[in-house]
């Protein structure tokens, strides 16, 4: 198969990009996207240009490494898969593609397609810990947990935190992201204890990162290459009210005694 | 001071959004209602209006927190709308829809309209200072002469169009920034905000169809 790849070329954070053409000729059908650009990447070697920068790591859709605009979708054409999980039979032959990176003021872009999303990270840390007894390990069975809640909590845990929910979003909203990381730990008995406290701390580092709110466009759960539901954004919302309305002020700073 | 975090937030200014939506959602509904009655005849319509006008202090009361609604409304929408440019400073140069709604799309540019056809509309019938021949307390009287200028009553269907795809989508999406949804294998599912949306922009559209029509004289 054979492509003209339209990609955003950019040398460092701040300076000015620009997109270049580059063909991509004799591409297998079979190849995945991430494959493809490491053909288009050999070649530019050999002919000694500087190769397209692009975050990669499993390419099996788990580590939440690649990020990249696929002809202005999030991840590319294929439904709930990131663009390590596409291949090139899901393009034309002699088709332009055009490969950006995300664009969200709290992703800059670092270099070319990779962009440095580690504000998402920040906001997993804004929760802080959970309680933990110390001590002998528990029997695994010793906490009881529902059949849905567990199910529902593990739906939420498969976020990968690729960033695509925010990348999708016409107003670079980090909610699916935020809300996934809170629905996955407040279902479970193990999240209760600073559940509030965990609410109020990532939904106010998602606001510091600068990300935007929540229009209810649904175009997040359907870039999300996990399928999380906006259920989930409806569900931080409800804990939020709570959290912001019961919060009790801290009476001291720690310890027992 | 939790609700000034709370107000400080982007959910919070969404909630804030959600809460002055849903309390004019209900009056539309009522206001809309009210109008149908133009249907039986000037005397219905007249005295509906002359009881509402005996309510005294209840009528403002009403009126004080509409205009505290429309108004914390706006005010959420400018600060959100500032916050989601300021989030993405260079845009995508492709970028394709997937699943949103003209509606959800659309919400800004016609609250905007919205924003502009309230004024008018209670300078045109309340005030009657753009109407041609207002009389005080003839409401079926100012209804078809006001609707038979033609450009204001397309004016009016125009804005009834964009209030239904806001209701369309701010019913609905009210309802899940409040969290008060039920898990849904199919979110972006919206029977309730359908239905609240096409009742109340045909029932407003169908005065000025009706006068437009030669049905209400």
């Amino acid at each position: 198969m054979d492509f003209t790849l339209r990609v955003w070329r950019q040398a460092a954070p701040g300076t000015p990009g620009r997109f270049v053409d580059y063909p991509a000729p004799g591409i297998s059908p079979d190849a995945s996207f991430l494959e493809m650009l490491d053909v288009v990447n050999e070649r530019l070697i050999e002919q000694g240009h500087e190769p397209i920068a692009f975050s990669h790591d499993c390419r099996e859709g788990i580590c939440g490494s690649c990020a990249m605009m696929i002809d202005g979708v999030a991840h590319g054409p294929v439904a709930g898969a990131a663009a390590c999980q596409v291949h090139m039979r899901s393009f034309r032959t002699g088709a332009r593609v055009t490969i950006e990176p995300w664009r969200s003021v709290a992703f800059p872009v670092i270099k070319d397609l990779v962009t440095d999303r580690s504000a998402l990270d920040r906001i997993i840390q804004a929760g802080g810990f959970i309680t933990a007894p110390t001590g002998g390990a528990r029997d695994a069975n010793e906490i009881l947990v529902p059949k849905d809640a567990a199910d529902a909590a593990m739906d939420a845990a498969s976020c990968i935190g690729c960033g695509a929910c925010v990348a999708a979003c016409p107003n670079g909203s980090a909610s699916l992201f935020t809300a996934a990381k809170l629905t996955h730990l407040g279902l479970l008995p193990q999240g209760q204890p600073e559940r509030s406290r965990r609410t109020l701390g990532m939904v106010a580092q998602m606001d510091r990162e600068h990300f935007g709110h929540c229009t209810l466009f649904g175009e997040c759960q359907d870039a999300c290459p996990k399928q999380i539901s906006i259920d989930a954004i409806a569900r931080m919302n409800r804990d939020y009210l709570h959290a912001v309305i019961t919060a009790r002020p801290e009476r001291s700073g720690g310890g027992t005694g | 001071m939790w609700w000034l975090s709370l107000y400080r937030s982007t959910i919070g200014k969404k909630v804030i959004m959600a809460v002055t939506g849903l309390v004019m959602a209900g009056f539309l509904v009522l206001h809309m209602a009210g109008n149908l009655q133009a249907f039986d005849g000037p005397a219905r319509i007249n005295g509906y209006s002359a009881f509402l006008h005996g309510t005294g202090e209840l009528l403002w009361l009403v009126r004080v927190v509409l205009l505290v609604a429309v108004a914390l409304h706006i005010d959420a929408a400018i600060q959100l709308t500032r916050i989601a440019r300021a989030a993405r400073p260079q845009d995508y140069a492709e970028r394709r829809v997937q699943v949103s709604t003209i509606a959800s799309r659309s919400l800004r540019w016609g609250g905007v309209v919205l924003a502009v056809f309230i004024v008018f509309h209670i300078l045109h019938m309340t005030t009657g200072t753009v109407h041609p021949s207002f009389t005080p307390g003839d409401v079926y009287h100012n209804l078809v002469a006001g609707f038979r200028v033609w450009p204001v009553a397309v004016f009016y269907l125009v804005a009834m169009a964009a209030l239904g795809l806001h209701l369309y989508h701010g019913v609905w999406s009210s309802a899940r920034t409040l969290g008060i949804v039920h898990p849904n294998p199919q979110p972006l599912h919206r029977p309730v905000a359908v239905v609240v949306a096409v009742v109340v922009a045909a029932g407003f559209a169908l005065i000025p169809i009706a006068v437009l029509a030669g049905w209400l004289r």
